[in-house]
């Protein structure tokens, strides 16, 4: 007995009775959680986290449900500026002017306005509400600048009110609030006064930080303005009636909105965050969200699917930048051109990473910007690169020659720590090593780091990108101007200076488009950037959803003047 | 044990106050800062923001005023939600982020107990190899695998039944809390079943049970109260630490079903450097990952005697 093997010391009979009583445990244990289940469920609705699981658009309520990818930090029009703030905003909130869903400029909350070189008068309509029917006046206006542009307030968006008379000042704590060059003569009428010529004022108001805030609610609300939907009063076509932070936002029509015949939708119910965008792919396959972006690896599936998809750019442009501070080898001409002429952005935007929407980068000046009556890459086409490696080695040996170097020591290029920035920054590697040997070190950060780094000038190159926030070609063109701190490679020339003072100070269209033109120039010919791409976005949508506008300023995506056709399919 | 009780409670203080303290200056010597953003601003107005929030003070100032709130409970105001204290964001995504790890911890309990009894007794056979070849997977592949693949099925199992059975994401009711549960179960279920399968096998052949059949005890009197009574020791005890890692580790989960929990607040104010919320979150992950280990270590003086601190 005791040589043998102490094992399956179980006879049948026993596994047979012991597995009988696992099989009623389990039962028990499944009755058991289910209880809790519920008990749990009562527990988490007494704190109040609830999603709503309505469909993706539902024909009988006129309702339909989306998911954004973060949730607005907080909704105090003064101190947003982020994209998902100025997506909620844009539908709950109006200006004195709005974007129109084929980009011109109509009234909102004034029907008329005028913009001279030295003021801007603004009439507001006197049927214009706030949600809770009291009316707007410009009273309101003058009051939520004031707020924005408080040192205080610490507002980080402050400065797109730098056109108005002393706003800088008043923002830098130099003078006082009362000094700021706003007036209201009476409730509907809103005199601005203009620190310089501003021919794009008109458009700028249009702008999350240009909206109102009613004093006494804002004062009322003792610093939690923006944080709760209760917190707030709307102007716009839809109020916050539900904000389950983390989860869900429920808009509904606003009953004082002023132009009600433009708004069709009862309901848009935001029922879920999350930054995923395949779990988002999956809430739209399942029927539960009604929009959604589309990442290249769905891209078989979607048109397999016959889903509705749709490109667009969102008006971002990505660039190489250069350092152009003295200690750098990059702040040598030749260096710069030796790389110009090898790097092939097509190549890469077509054969490398592939994204759909994406186009390959000509210019600073991306082309959905607004020229003198069109787009102005259309009235001024961006100068053709010829890419030439013969002329490329030449002009190494020229930097080289320059430098007073053997070689060029390797140069740091900083990039995000994104899966793109990774595929662009190993391509753009193997491709200066093998045309023009150049050693290349990638300095992969993540994004606060990166910004530190480029802040601090630690780096030869830089994957960089920059979203416009106005709608006007000076959103880029200043970019490279001396004085701008966004010139993170510190580029300095008087005569691309002088060109930024020529754009920001005349109110002619012709003379600032030109102004632009040979800015468009310059940066090509002195290469102070590498333009790489326009990035695309490309988005499916739910057949029944008509009218849904992409933007690249203001509320994106933008579901204001959405209808749902019950026969689409 | 009140003294036992104290003394383990002391040395939680003092474990949290260190997590705190390592926590605050690895976080500050982090090149950049909470305040930086895509779009550079004046010397002027960083002046501004830094006062606001007390920036502009020596470190050792900032580390002091910040200990005495904590102290007092108050975790400050979060740098990118501007209007929300930290101790209202755990407040609200806590209960949600527990309500989701109780349930995958219950899920992973029962299931790694159930399935890891099943497989000693049936040692070797059909039913042992098919469920120690699942655990095995269900060890190694990463959570967001697993949850990408179950929310997936799930909406190919809605579309091909044509109606939704479960929803695949939200919160609010227990239908939504189905699928991530077991998501975030799995893995600790795999790796419960083991540990129960190979405790139970030790117990099995034990003088113990070897008696208590000799002595002619009914099978079903051995099973529950000497071989599964004494098997799910070694369960209980990982299960404390587990509870823990399965409440604060779930932001995966909670990015893909769109859950309101604390983890992906936590995840989102490391990347944006939100000081306050990655100090808050800490601390109050770092407190609750110490107090479920002190809880586990006197409930397993109740389960076995043995072990009983005097």
């Amino acid at each position: 007995m005791n040589n043998r093997h102490p094992r399956n010391e179980n006879e049948p009979s026993f596994t047979q009775s012991a597995a009988r009583q696992l099989l009623m445990l389990a039962a028990g244990a499944v009755v058991a959680l289910v209880a809790l289940m519920w008990l749990l469920q009562a527990l988490a609705s007494l704190v109040g986290s609830s999603t709503t699981a309505a469909n993706a658009v539902d024909v009988q309520n006129n309702s339909i449900t989306i998911a954004i990818s973060t949730e607005p930090p907080q909704l105090n029009s003064t101190l947003a500026t982020d994209a998902s703030s100025g997506m909620i905003l844009g539908h709950v909130m109006e200006g004195l002017l709005r974007m129109s869903m084929d980009d011109q400029l109509e009234p909102g909350i004034a029907e008329r306005w005028e913009v001279t070189e030295t003021q801007a008068k603004f009439w507001l309509r006197d049927n214009a509400k706030w949600s809770d029917g009291v009316a707007v006046t410009a009273h309101d206006f003058i009051f939520a600048w004031k707020t924005a542009l408080k040192p205080e307030t610490a507002s980080e968006y402050a400065f797109l009110l730098y056109p108005i008379k002393n706003a800088r000042a008043v923002n830098e704590g130099t003078i006082g609030l009362d000094q700021l060059g706003v007036y209201a003569p009476d409730d509907l009428t809103l005199i601005i006064d203009l620190e310089r010529p501003v021919a794009f004022f008109d458009k700028m108001v249009t702008f999350q930080t240009y909206f109102p805030l009613r004093e006494d609610f804002y004062l009322q609300t003792a610093g939690r303005y923006g944080a709760d939907a209760q917190e707030m009063l709307y102007t716009g076509p839809f109020v916050i009636t539900s904000w389950v932070h983390g989860a869900s936002l429920l808009l509904e029509r606003n009953p004082y909105y002023w132009d009600q015949a433009q708004i069709n939708l009862s309901t848009i119910n935001v029922g879920y965050i999350t930054a995923d965008a395949t779990a988002r792919l999956n809430f739209f396959k399942d029927q539960r969200i009604a929009e959604t972006v589309l990442l290249a690896e769905n891209l078989q599936e979607a048109l397999k699917q016959r889903w509705h998809i749709r490109r667009e750019q969102d008006g971002t442009l990505f660039f190489l930048e250069f350092n152009h501070r003295p200690s750098r080898s990059t702040r040598n001409y030749h260096l710069r051109r030796a790389i110009q002429l090898v790097v092939d952005m097509e190549e890469l935007v077509y054969k490398v990473t592939k994204l759909p929407g994406y186009v390959p980068g000509e210019s600073l000046f991306p082309a959905w910007l607004p020229g003198v009556e069109g787009k102005f890459r259309e009235e001024f086409p961006a100068p053709k690169l010829q890419l030439n490696h013969q002329q490329a080695l030449e002009h190494l040996a020229l930097a080289k020659q320059e430098l007073g170097l053997q070689d060029i020591p390797p140069l740091a290029l900083l990039a995000g720590d994104s899966a793109v920035a990774d595929i662009q920054s190993e391509w753009l590697q193997a491709v200066l090593k093998t045309k023009l040997g150049l050693e290349i070190k990638i300095d992969k950060q993540i994004f606060k780091q990166r910004l530190a780094k480029m802040t601090s000038g630690d780096f030869d190159m830089v994957l960089a990108g920059w979203g416009p926030d106005y709608d006007d070609p000076l959103t880029f063109g200043d970019l490279f101007a001396s004085w701008n701190l966004n010139n993170r490679g510190r580029y300095n020339n008087p005569d691309m200076d002088q060109l930024v003072s020529v754009a920001q100070n005349s109110v002619d269209a012709a003379t600032r488009m030109q102004a632009f033109s040979d800015i468009q120039q310059l940066a090509f010919d002195d290469i102070v950037l590498l333009p790489m791409y326009e990035r695309g976005v490309t988005y499916v949508i739910h057949p029944k959803l008509k009218n849904v506008k992409r933007r690249v300023i203001g509320a994106d995506v933008d579901f204001t003047r959405a209808y749902i056709d019950p026969e689409g399919v | 044990m009140t003294r036992y009780i104290l003394k383990r409670l002391l040395q939680g203080i003092l474990t949290v106050w260190f997590i705190a303290t390592a926590t605050f200056f690895a976080m500050h010597a982090v090149p950049g800062d909470p305040l930086s953003g895509d779009k550079a601003m004046t010397e002027r107005i960083r002046a501004n923001l830094e006062a606001k929030y007390g920036l502009d003070k020596p470190l050792m100032t900032q580390y002091g005023i910040y200990l005495k709130n904590i102290a007092q409970g108050d975790f400050g105001i979060s740098f990118t939600q501007e209007n929300r204290k930290v101790n209202d964001i755990i407040r609200e995504h806590f209960p949600v982020s527990a309500t989701l790890g109780i349930l995958a911890i219950l899920f992973a309990g029962v299931g790694g107990i159930l399935w890891g009894a099943l497989t000693a007794l049936y040692r070797n056979r059909l039913p042992d190899t098919i469920i120690m070849f699942l655990v095995i997977l269900g060890i190694s592949v990463p959570s967001f695998v697993v949850a990408a693949l179950g929310q997936l099925s799930m909406v190919n199992l809605n579309t091909s039944a044509g109606f939704s059975i479960l929803p695949i994401g939200g919160w609010g009711t227990i239908w939504h809390m189905i699928v991530p549960s077991m998501v975030l179960g799995l893995s600790t279920m795999a790796y419960l079943t083991r540990l129960m399968r190979s405790s139970m096998l030790e117990i099995i052949n034990s003088d113990f049970v070897r008696t208590a059949k000799a002595k002619g005890l009914p099978a079903t009197r051995i099973f529950s109260q000497h071989q599964l009574r004494n098997a799910i020791l070694p369960v209980i005890t990982v299960l404390g630490p587990s509870i823990a890692a399965i409440t604060t580790g779930g932001f995966v989960v909670e990015i893909i079903f769109a859950i309101p929990g604390l983890g992906r607040y936590f995840v989102e104010a490391v990347q944006q450097l939100d000081y306050t919320v990655i100090m808050g979150t800490t601390v109050f992950y770092g407190a609750f990952l110490v107090f479920m280990v002190i809880l586990v270590d006197i409930l397993y003086g109740y389960v076995d005697p043995r072990v009983r601190v005097s």
